[in-house]
This record gives C-alpha cells, sequence and structure tokens, in this order.
C-alpha cells in the first residue's frame, strides 16, 4: 500500500486504463496541456497524444453529448466537468442521452461514458462555484452515481467505472484532491454500489458520504471521548443506487440515524436515506432520524456566512447530543 | 442513374408516404399513442442522401421525426410499426415509440425527442469512427430549427476543429414546430450559418431526388474522404403539422399548393413517365402493391404481436450484469 494523494490515484486510474484500451479516452477543460485543474490528467497528453487526451472547447452540453455519441461505438470516455456547477449546461445530455439511451432503445445501444466533476464548497468560491449536485444526478433512472471519500475508492471507483458499460457520474470535491490515503499497489476495482463502514459503533449510525464522511469521523471521535457515545460511520460511496441492505443493517444494529449531507436538506440525499429507513426498517428506530445539512440558501461570498452555511463535524456532535438528550 | 434503380427509389418515397399516412389512421384510431410527427413532403431528403451514402454502413442519428430515415437504413417496417403499437417485436421493444426508433444493428442510432440533441452525438460517433479508423462515416439529420439551439454551434465548431467524419443534414422545411422560420431565425439559408466554423457546406432543392443525390454524393465523398465534416442544407417541405397535435393552422392555403406541385414523388414519377420507362398504370398499381404490403403484413404484424411484459419494466434501465458493481471484481 502505497500513500498518494487523491488527485494522483485519480490520475493513476487514467493512466492504468489509457494504458491498457486504446479506446479510452479523457476530454474536458484545460485537462490536456494543462494537465487538469485539479492535476487529475497531469502528463496524459504527452503519454498519450492529443487525439486520446482532448482539451475541449467551453461547451460542457456539446461536448459531454460528444462523449455519449463515441461510446455507443465502443469509445470509453472520462469527461471532466471542471466544476460541478457547470454540468448543470450538460444536464440535457446527461439526463437525455445517457441515461436513457439503453431503455429506450429495449438495450441495445450502452452509453459507457464516465463523467467527473469535482462539486463542494471550497474557499469563498460564491453561489455559482458551490454547488453540490449529487441530489440531482441520484434523482436519474439509468446513471450510476458513486462519490468517493478517499484516494483509495477515487482509484478504484474510476476503474470500475470505466470498464462499466452504464453511464457513471464521480461526483468528487474540490477541497480533496490534496488529501493523502493508502491506495493498494495493485490494480484494485472498487465496487460500485453498496456502502462502507468507516468506523464501528454500536450506538447511533452516521451515514456520510464524500467530504461529510470526514465530518462523521471527526464527530465520531468527540462522540466516543466526550460523551461516551459510539458511532458506526458509514460511508454511502454509491449515491444511485444507495445501499438500502447497508443502511438498514446499520440502523438494525444502532436504533439511532442521523444524515450528514453538504448539500441543502430539500430532496435531498438525507431525504432519501431517511425514506429507506422508513421502508426498510422503520420498526428498529429508537429515535426519530436527524438530517445535518447546509442552510438553504445560495452560498454566499462572505467567509462568515459561508461557513455558517454549512455544516461540520460540530454540527454532527450537536445533533446526536440532542437525540440523545445529553 | 438507371431506370430500375429510379423506379426502385420511386417506390421506396411512395412506400414512406403511404407508410406514413397509415400511421395517422392508426393514431387516429388510437392504436399509436404519444407524440407523432410525420414525415409526408420531405422522402426525398432522408430516402436521397441515404441512397448516395451506405444504408446500413454510415451511421446515421436524427430527431423524432424518424421512422423513414430507419427504414432506408435498413429497418424492417414491421418491427418500426410494431415499435409504433408499442409491442415487444418493435424495434426498441415498445420502450421507444415513434420517438425513438432505433436499430443498431443497421447502424440507425436512434432517433432522439430533444430539438438539436443528436448534433454531438453524431460528432462523438464520427469521433469513434476516426478513433477505429473506419470507413464509416456518421451522418445527422435534423431540421431547421434545431439550428437556433446551443447544441448546433458548439458541436459545428468540435466538428471542424477535430475534422471529424460527420456529415450533417439540414432538412429545412421552413417551419420550427409552428414557428415559420422567417419569425425565429435571422439568417433563412442554413448552410450559411456554418462558415463562421470553417465548415465545409452546399445547400438543393430537397424534393428532387435526384438533385438531392448528386449533392449527397459530393458530401458523402467529402466526408468518407478524411477532409472533415459537411453541412447540406435541403430546402423542404412537410405537408402535416409538426406532430398529430397540430393542426398546421398557421400556414396558407396556397402556400400548400404551391409546395403539392413540387411533391417528391410526382416530381420522379413525371420523370419516369415522360422519359417512357413508366406509365401512370404502373404507378397505380405499385401503389396498391404497397398498401396491400402495409396492410396485410405491416400492420398485422404490428397488430397481432404481443405486448412487452410488465415483469420486465426495469429491464434496460441499467445493463444486467455489470461485474464492477457488486464487487466481483475486486
Amino acid at each position: 500500500m502505497a500513500e498518494m494523494m487523491f488527485w494522483e490515484a485519480v490520475r493513476r486510474a487514467h493512466d492504468e486504463e489509457m494504458a491498457r484500451d486504446p479506446l479510452v479516452i479523457a476530454m474536458g477543460e484545460d485537462i490536456g496541456v494543462a494537465g487538469g485543474t485539479y492535476k487529475a490528467t497531469r502528463g496524459l497528453f504527452d503519454k498519450y497524444g492529443p487525439e486520446r487526451v482532448i482539451d475541449t472547447p467551453i461547451s460542457e452540453n456539446s461536448f459531454t453529448g460528444l462523449a455519449v455519441g463515441a461510446s455507443f461505438l465502443g469509445v470509453r470516455p472520462i469527461v471532466e466537468i471542471m466544476s460541478v456547477n457547470f454540468a448543470w449546461l450538460a444536464m440535457d445530455q446527461i439526463f437525455n442521452s445517457a441515461a436513457k439511451v439503453h431503455y429506450m432503445s429495449g438495450g441495445q445501444l450502452k452509453a459507457p461514458v464516465v463523467i467527473r466533476s469535482p462539486g463542494g464548497t471550497a474557499h469563498q468560491l460564491g453561489a455559482q462555484h458551490s454547488a453540490r449536485m449529487e441530489k440531482v444526478f441520484m434523482g436519474i433512472a439509468g446513471l450510476r452515481v458513486v462519490t468517493p471519500s478517499n484516494p483509495r475508492q477515487a482509484y478504484g471507483l474510476l476503474k470500475s467505472a470505466v470498464r462499466c458499460d452504464d453511464p457513471v457520474f464521480i461526483n468528487e470535491h474540490e477541497l480533496m484532491y490534496n488529501m493523502k490515503g493508502e491506495v493498494p499497489d495493485g490494480e484494485y476495482f472498487h465496487p460500485l454500489e453498496g456502502s462502507e463502514c468507516a468506523r464501528q459503533g454500536k450506538d447511533v449510525t452516521l451515514f456520510g458520504y464524500n467530504i461529510s464522511v470526514h465530518w462523521c469521523l471527526q464527530a465520531a471521535e468527540i462522540l466516543s471521548k466526550q460523551y461516551g457515545i459510539e458511532a458506526d460511520v458509514i460511508d454511502l460511496y454509491s449515491l444511485s443506487p444507495l445501499d438500502r441492505v447497508g443502511i438498514q443493517a446499520s440502523v438494525s444494529k444502532t436504533h439511532h440515524a442521523v444524515i450528514v449531507e453538504e448539500a441543502e436538506a430539500p430532496v435531498g440525499v438525507g431525504a432519501e436515506v431517511m425514506a429507506i429507513i422508513n421502508e426498510e426498517c422503520f420498526f428498529e428506530l429508537d429515535a426519530a432520524p436527524v438530517r445535518v445539512s447546509a442552510r438553504n440558501v445560495p452560498i454566499p461570498y462572505n467567509h462568515t456566512l459561508e461557513k455558517a452555511a454549512l455544516p461540520n463535524a460540530k454540527s454532527v456532535v450537536e445533533a446526536v447530543r440532542k437525540m440523545f438528550g445529553k | 442513374m438507371n431506370a430500375a434503380d429510379k423506379k426502385r427509389l420511386l417506390r421506396e418515397m411512395l412506400f414512406a408516404r403511404r407508410f406514413e399516412e397509415r400511421c395517422y389512421e392508426a393514431y387516429v384510431e388510437r392504436k399509436i399513442g404519444g407524440f407523432l410527427h410525420l414525415y409526408p413532403g420531405q422522402e426525398a431528403c432522408a430516402i436521397g442522401v441515404m441512397e448516395a451514402a451506405r444504408p446500413g454502413h454510415d451511421y446515421v442519428i436524427t430527431g423524432y421525426r424518424d421512422h423513414i430515415h430507419a427504414i432506408k437504413c435498413g429497418s424492417d417496417p414491421k418491427e418500426v410499426m410494431a415499435e409504433l403499437y408499442g409491442k415487444e417485436t418493435g424495434s426498441s421493444k415498445g420502450r421507444g415509440g415513434s420517438m425513438h426508433i432505433f436499430d443498431a444493428k443497421h447502424h440507425f442510432m436512434g432517433g432522439y425527442a430533444l430539438v438539436g440533441g443528436p448534433f454531438p452525438l453524431a460528432a462523438g460517433m464520427a469521433k469513434a469512427i476516426q478513433m477505429k479508423g473506419g470507413d464509416e462515416i456518421a451522418i445527422c439529420f435534423l431540421g431547421d430549427a434545431a439550428n437556433n439551439q446551443g447544441t448546433f454551434h458548439e458541436t459545428m465548431n468540435m466538428a471542424s476543429v477535430w475534422k471529424l467524419p460527420v456529415l450533417f443534414v439540414c432538412e429545412n422545411n421552413l417551419y420550427g414546430i409552428g414557428t415559420a422560420i422567417e419569425r425565429s431565425t435571422a439568417e433563412l439559408d442554413q448552410y450559411k450559418r456554418v462558415c463562421g466554423y470553417n465548415m465545409a457546406a452546399d445547400h438543393c432543392d430537397g424534393q428532387d431526388i435526384e438533385v438531392v443525390m448528386e449533392h449527397a454524393k459530393k458530401a458523402v465523398d467529402y466526408v468518407r474522404s478524411g477532409k472533415g465534416p459537411y453541412f447540406l442544407e435541403l430546402k423542404t417541405y412537410r405537408y402535416r403539422g409538426h406532430s398529430m397535435s397540430d393542426s398546421g393552422a398557421y400556414r396558407t392555403k396556397e402556400e400548400i399548393e404551391t409546395w403539392a406541385k413540387r411533391d417528391p414523388i410526382n416530381i420522379l414519377r413525371d420523370r419516369l413517365i415522360e422519359a417512357g420507362e413508366f406509365a401512370m398504370d404502373d404507378f397505380v398499381s405499385m401503389d396498391k402493391e404497397i398498401l396491400d404490403e402495409i396492410e396485410n403484413v405491416i400492420i398485422k404484424f404490428a397488430e397481432e404481436s404481443p405486448e412487452p411484459k410488465v415483469e420486465e419494466l426495469e429491464k434496460y434501465v441499467l445493463t444486467e450484469h455489470c461485474p464492477y458493481a457488486k464487487g466481483e471484481m475486486r
């Protein structure tokens, strides 16, 4: 196991898959000569050339559509949308073409396209560069949505996504590219479905994904040390489909559930996980499930306001304390 | 083109006309649901261009007015009709409908219902062809109104920058749904709109199939030879409204009559008759034969075909078995 940064893990998955299969290509704004805004494709332009590491014009909807069309004929494009905010512009091709073509062709066409994009709030990027769009993607039938919380997942999920015949959206995070973590030395394919237990506990389940897994883990340590509450932390790296079995198993063990999301609460991951808990294991609950979410505002520029709009480990601790009356 | 080929094309166009008219009837009888966009008036476009290309070999994509494009690529008309009937034997197993005919076997890569949506998909298929080094080309048929979408401009630019082997065929029927082109579009000549993208372009009459073929051949040869993309505008007219829910009342009687005089079927038929290669009686019996086939073979097949199974409602949402999904490949 070697330790590497998140961006290095993403880059390594690109490199291995491109070396193996000449039909794997990378596309996006500034990913070639410049090596990618977050370095995820650094050095690949020199190695694989401009035909396979493609600097696109700033035309998100159509370069995404172009990737989808190429995938119909067996090409395996990995599209980088520089910021998830720009993915709104590509929603037509993601939603109407990539996600639906297999179904509406009666199974004849496949769209094995991978779309990676960093979302989340970073450092005072303002309302139009701080979107958290996972809730939008996970509501689209025909599209897989995964969201890595560490370099190992980032590497293994991209490897699996490239090989999978379905379109896969990979939701990354602008603040996580320099995060370090261990990645297997040999090839590793992370399953696209399921969830992972990031910390074992018996008292409460903290559901997180992507960056919020880290808030959950920090909160779990505080809860253990200061309040004697042991949290099970479940990493929902697959947002579509969500792991109903994993959600049920943990809640059946702890009987308490807190869902932590960086996005606003309405129509979000928390709402969906709560619905699954209701459907699968309502009578296992000892307390009403709680969401810890962002405030429902466009993200403000001002540093203090921005921080106030977002949840963190402290807000997770507060939610659990309230649930347990401590 | 020899007389036999001309007669074959006449038959194909007449078949297309009768097929679509029969769809109209089936829609009125409520055998066909959803939206239905018919092709009468535009037959020389799809049939003429594809006659100059290689049907079943070249990859074709279009919008929602797609039945005839699929059939010209090699689709079995029985399966197209069965799709309109929503049957399991349909081109898309009843999951697509009129706007989503697919026939991957014949390289007909689909009808799409978002105006302008197929532009980038076509360019993407061309990118794949370019990478794999095949001699196919991608052909994208869309209407004039699609050129007012962002995908038109974005895709023309990329196709030109990367010299992709794609032919864009603009079937300019003068209306975007119910809005006349001069009320929605600053430049009426559509082929001029790609000048800004440094792309080869041409335009011609879309009602005379021989004219269409002549221009299409030049376009197809250009693209196939690796010179890059090409834009061909065909001036045409649809006789019916945009879809079945549109009566077409926004058009004058005079306009419709003027275009009816330039009917693509009549143009070719009369030319054959004038040349002494065909008689009106031949046309009448050709028509009868077609109507007979549509009724007794095609409609019969669609009527008698089974419905899709409700238990298979969720089939095709994702691929049936993905070893990378459940951790089999760790």
